[in-house]
């Protein structure tokens, strides 16, 4: 496979959330505030890529039954960086976040790409299968971050874009995007949208 | 003291449900919630390992890993809680080993019908999610073990619900591009929507 089609390929035809249900618990939970989004999206990019080239490195040298194990003990010890790191740098968005950051470690995406790319590839596809999902995952969470933040808050990245009536403007914020169930429905016509458009993802 | 339990795992099954206010363990909350009986086979699977490993790691955090808690080996200074996610994996993983070839030597009948979900549960997220919540509450030991027992029942509780929804909604004529996932990602959206009437009640 090229490495141009290891990155496009997950963002719409195999994207992780739409359609392999990789890594959705992170997706809803941290989509409130676009910022939030940004940096759990470059951390998540970053350690599917590294955890991917990684375990694809040692693929021939570790025995299938202690492979999950060690797996985890990888991405466990790239999570503990990155989390480290965002927590030297930018506190405040850590500190909303910090349980899903931790959790980036159990993140099915993580976990699935290096069991069904890694173990099975080179080191350099690996590595940029990695980065095609983990943008593949950034571009689901952005969508539903922009909505949620913009009519949720009338907001982006928190400076105002809507006028809300409580600040004198005209804009009503709809509360059910602040609150985590609507996260589910925005994925839900995300998927249909997708699936409306390629019809070959339909579930019969 | 006992109702103070009490209503620690009330609010850990309806209030602060795993699944459908924190959303851990999505992923395989989606991709298994097709059929009732697999689903309450994952559940109870949940339950063993989430009921074990929330105290486990407790006692782990307690006297290893929190700052300071090391002064009964003589090394009162020593902070070690950025060690914290790759313990409670270990342990995790470790547990769930340690279960599948206990169940396997002395239940054979359980292991069996348990038997592809236990190596699943070391990436459910909702095991690692309640060992996370377990050290940002500082909750102690006694209140540990009822945290971990609610907050599986209440994932399971849920996963249960939705399978049950899920097996019915086959019959229904939805949208073609709505089928299978995107139905299920609205029912639950509707579900966690539910389970905000608990949300109101305060223990």
């Amino acid at each position: 496979m090229s490495i141009k089609s290891l990155i496009v390929d997950p963002l719409i035809k195999s994207n992780p959330i739409t359609l392999q249900i990789l890594g959705i618990c992170s997706a809803l939970a941290v989509t409130v505030q676009l910022k939030n989004v940004f940096v759990m999206c470059a951390a998540v990019t970053v350690v599917v890529a590294l955890a991917n080239m990684g375990v694809s490195i040692i693929r021939n040298h570790v025995p299938s039954s202690v492979r999950i194990i060690v797996q985890m003990t990888i991405i466990a010890s790239l999570v503990i960086i990155a989390e480290q790191f965002l927590k030297a740098y930018v506190y405040d968005q850590w500190k909303t976040m910090a349980v899903y950051v931790g959790l980036i470690i159990t993140n099915c995406i993580v976990m699935g790409r290096t069991e069904a790319f890694g173990m099975k590839n080179g080191p350099i596809e690996s590595f940029f299968d990695g980065i095609g999902n983990g943008l593949g995952y950034s571009i689901i969470l952005i969508v539903v971050g922009f909505f949620r933040e913009l009519f949720g808050s009338g907001k982006l990245f928190g400076m105002t874009i809507f006028e809300l009536t409580k600040d004198g403007g005209w804009y009503q914020p709809n509360g059910l995007m602040l609150l985590p169930p609507s996260a589910f429905f925005l994925i839900g016509f995300i998927i249909w949208v997708i699936r409306t458009k390629d019809p070959s993802q339909v579930e019969e | 003291m006992l109702e103070h339990y009490l209503s620690l795992i009330i609010k850990a099954i309806f209030i602060e449900n795993l699944a459908l206010s924190f959303f851990l363990g999505m992923c395989t909350f989606l991709a298994v919630s097709k059929k009732v009986s697999t689903s309450l086979g994952l559940g109870v699977a949940v339950i063993v390992v989430q009921t074990i490993t929330i105290p486990a790691n407790n006692l782990l955090y307690t006297y290893f890993l929190k700052a300071g808690a090391l002064g009964w080996a003589g090394y009162p200074d020593v902070d070690l809680s950025f060690l914290g996610l790759i313990s409670y994996i270990g342990v995790i993983a470790a547990m769930v080993q340690i279960l599948e070839m206990a169940l396997d030597k002395f239940f054979p009948a359980l292991y069996n019908s348990l038997g592809i979900f236990l190596p699943l549960i070391t990436v459910n997220c909702a095991i690692l999610g309640g060992s996370l919540f377990m050290v940002e509450r500082d909750y102690n030991f006694g209140e540990s073990v009822a945290y971990g027992f609610g907050s599986s029942v209440g994932w399971a509780l849920a996963i249960a619900i939705l399978a049950g929804i899920t097996e019915k909604m086959d019959y229904s004529d939805a949208p073609k591009g709505l089928r299978g996932l995107g139905m299920t990602f609205m029912t639950s959206g509707l579900l966690a929507i539910v389970f905000m009437a608990f949300a109101g009640i305060s223990l």
